[in-house]
């Protein structure tokens, strides 16, 4: 038989059995619309955080004290005082960093911002007027503060927008003090609205390191140095850069015993990367499992189609049919109930994830965008496919082997 | 050449304890142009022999020569293809697909055949003519009468134009009057087209439509006659062919 007549027949035995075919296709449904809703969603969250990692600017190259942490409990920790005012001038040093532009120490801790009767629970950043170039951050009103503030110790905040709207609603906020640790400060500015963004600025107050140091933290050294290279293909050459001469400034001469790290935005992008691409595929293993199930039931009911057809079969072998006709029929039919499953849980999956997408942009405000994991449908219809011809394979074979005699038999 | 050369043929279901001998050392030789009855009471063995004849089972000893060569000789896809070209079958369930019409269901033996796709609609019309049934060309299955249903069958069984019918107690499932009509359809394919029938019946009624008639009992031939011309489908032959 032409392979266009075993499809013929194969949608026929389909159509004959319409309610059943359509409940038997429904885990394969399932199973492909949650693989494609948790990758579509994976990629969503991907995308967002990747975007997030990429507002710090594609050149910066960021310092931190300490080894690099490897888990909650890492005694690398301990050493996250080691970067020093030392370090920093000496970083600073053109012959020792050529290839970095802007060099800016960072140090933070979480505090409360008051104002009046008012309360607001932020992050204060300590840093320099760099900040404004590196982290591309205008100050909408107001000011930022200036080197000078920075060497004065003056206690200036610019604060993020929703530190301004929680605790001056509508009203001006530049001029105004807000009490942060039992210290005044002047509010010189107010940062325009980010958005969701990896360092969270909204809910920030950012001051002169020095202020944040000697009146806030109460610490010597720098949490972090924040530096720019001065082109996206320097960068590598800038974290060298930066770890020799660190390391110089450390006495260290094993780099497996660093007591700081250095990380770029691409480094930390794609570590952020694999840990969602580790969620996302981990979340479509288990959606994966309810396509084996859809797959035994499929084999389930073919099985029993293949018991009721029997004199069907039988005739279909006394008029001429070969063992690979009937074989290739009820394979047939199994694998196309499991790539029209395939095809709806696709169509249904992206909509679902589409609908969802929607929603987020919505309700949570974030910069959610939908795609569609071409990848993903293109494997749930190659895999449903693949279940169709697994589990088809032993119902068919049965079918196949079945005697023409059957068919003669009085029922 | 005989159409069909049986010798010595006997059939034995089972092993050992549970070995039941169905057939025994049965000969006979049939004829292009004949048409034969295979009479017999139920357990005689008449089925079992049809589905020998039928390549629908194999024989245990003995030999079963159609058109001069050895039935056990072929093998796998040759078997398919000789039920397909070689013989057609005619059942007493009918065994039409439902829902499906008249003209698809007498098209799908052609479905397994090498003959070209483009002749399967007018062999199909041309068959579904010869039992009479052109009416019906585009009718379901299911809502034929009985004997509307064996004819279209018979059409089934003619499409690929084989070598022999075998219609197995094919008025098993009428009344007397359809059964009539569907036995005077065989007999017209034997005496006008020339089709060779082998009748599987344990009635009189219908065997006596026949030119030939094989008893079996106990399986084993009890006789096997041939019914004169002038004696055949004449109710008062019966008792001389008795």
């Amino acid at each position: 038989m032409t392979f266009k007549h075993s499809i013929k027949t194969a949608t026929e035995g389909l159509k004959a059995n319409k309610a059943r075919s359509v409940l038997t296709i429904l885990g394969i449904v399932i199973g492909v619309t949650a693989i494609i809703l948790v990758v579509s969603m994976g990629q969503g969250a991907q995308n967002l955080i990747l975007d997030q990692v990429k507002g710090m600017g594609t050149r910066t190259v960021i310092v931190g004290g300490g080894r690099e942490p490897t888990g909650p409990s890492d005694a690398g920790q301990i050493f996250s005082d080691s970067l020093t005012k030392r370090d920093l001038d000496l970083l600073m040093r053109r012959e020792n960093t050529p290839s970095v532009k802007y060099i800016m120490p960072l140090v933070f801790g979480a505090s409360s911002a008051a104002y009046e009767s008012d309360t607001f629970n932020l992050t204060i950043f300590g840093v320099s007027p760099l900040m404004e170039e590196i982290f591309d951050m205008p100050v909408k009103n107001g000011v930022f503060f200036t080197d000078e503030d920075v060497r004065g110790r003056a206690k200036y905040v610019v604060i993020g927008h929703k530190v301004k709207t929680e605790l001056f609603g509508a009203d001006e906020a530049v001029g105004k003090v807000i009490k942060m640790k039992e210290h005044s400060f002047r509010v010189i500015g107010v940062l325009a609205e980010r958005g969701q963004d990896f360092f969270n600025f909204d809910e920030a107050a950012i001051i002169p390191y020095t202020t944040a140091q000697d009146y806030v933290l109460g610490i010597k050294h720098f949490n972090r140095i924040v530096t720019e290279a001065k082109s996206e293909t320097l960068i590598n050459q800038a974290a060298e850069e930066i770890k020799l001469t660190l390391r110089e400034s450390h006495d260290i001469t094993d780099s497996t015993k660093d007591d700081f790290f250095v990380i770029t935005q691409v480094d930390l992008a794609g570590r952020l990367g694999a840990i969602t691409s580790v969620l996302t595929i981990f979340l479509a293993a288990v959606a994966a499992i309810s396509l084996v199930v859809g797959g035994i039931g499929i084999m389930n009911i073919m099985l029993v189609s293949v018991t009721e057809r029997t004199k069907e079969i039988g005739l279909r072998k006394a008029l001429g049919a070969t063992d690979r006709d009937i074989l290739s029929q009820f394979l047939l039919e199994a694998i196309i109930l499991t790539g029209i499953g395939g095809i709806v849980g696709i169509i249904l999956g992206a909509s679902l994830s589409f609908g969802i997408s929607m929603l987020i942009v919505k309700i949570a405000v974030l910069a959610w965008s939908f795609s569609f994991p071409f990848s993903a449908a293109l494997l749930g219809l190659g895999v449903s496919g693949l279940i169709g011809l697994i589990f088809g394979l032993y119902p068919a074979r049965k079918a196949a082997r079945k005697s023409p005699i059957n068919a003669l038999r009085y029922e | 050449m005989s159409l069909i050369e049986v010798r010595n043929l006997t059939k034995i279901y089972g092993d050992g304890e549970a070995k039941t001998p169905v057939l025994h050392d049965i000969s006979f030789t049939i004829d292009k142009g004949e048409f034969v009855a295979i009479m017999g009471p139920s357990g005689s063995g008449k089925s079992t022999l049809l589905h020998l004849l039928g390549f629908l089972d194999d024989y245990t000893t003995g030999s079963y020569i159609f058109e001069g060569r050895e039935a056990k000789s072929y093998a796998g896809d040759e078997v398919a293809r000789i039920r397909n070209k070689k013989l057609g079958f005619v059942f007493q369930s009918f065994n039409l697909l439902p829902h499906t019409t008249v003209f698809e269901n007498v098209k799908l033996p052609l479905l397994y055949s090498d003959i070209p796709e483009a002749t399967w609609g007018a062999l199909a019309e041309k068959a579904i003519e010869a039992v009479g049934l052109s009416h019906r060309r585009d009718f379901d299955a299911t809502q034929l009468s009985g004997g509307e249903k064996q004819r279209a069958a018979i059409a089934r069984a003619l499409v690929c134009s084989p070598s022999v019918i075998f219609a197995d107690e094919p008025t098993g499932n009428l009344d007397s009057k359809s059964g009539g009509a569907v036995m005077d359809i065989l007999k017209k394919l034997n005496e006008v087209d020339g089709h060779t029938i082998i009748l599987i019946t344990h009635e009189t009624d219908t065997a006596r439509h026949a030119r030939r008639i094989i008893r079996i009992k106990d399986g084993m031939i009890e006789s096997d006659t041939v019914v004169a011309k002038e004696h055949r489908a004449n109710g008062n032959t019966l008792n001389k062919i008795d």
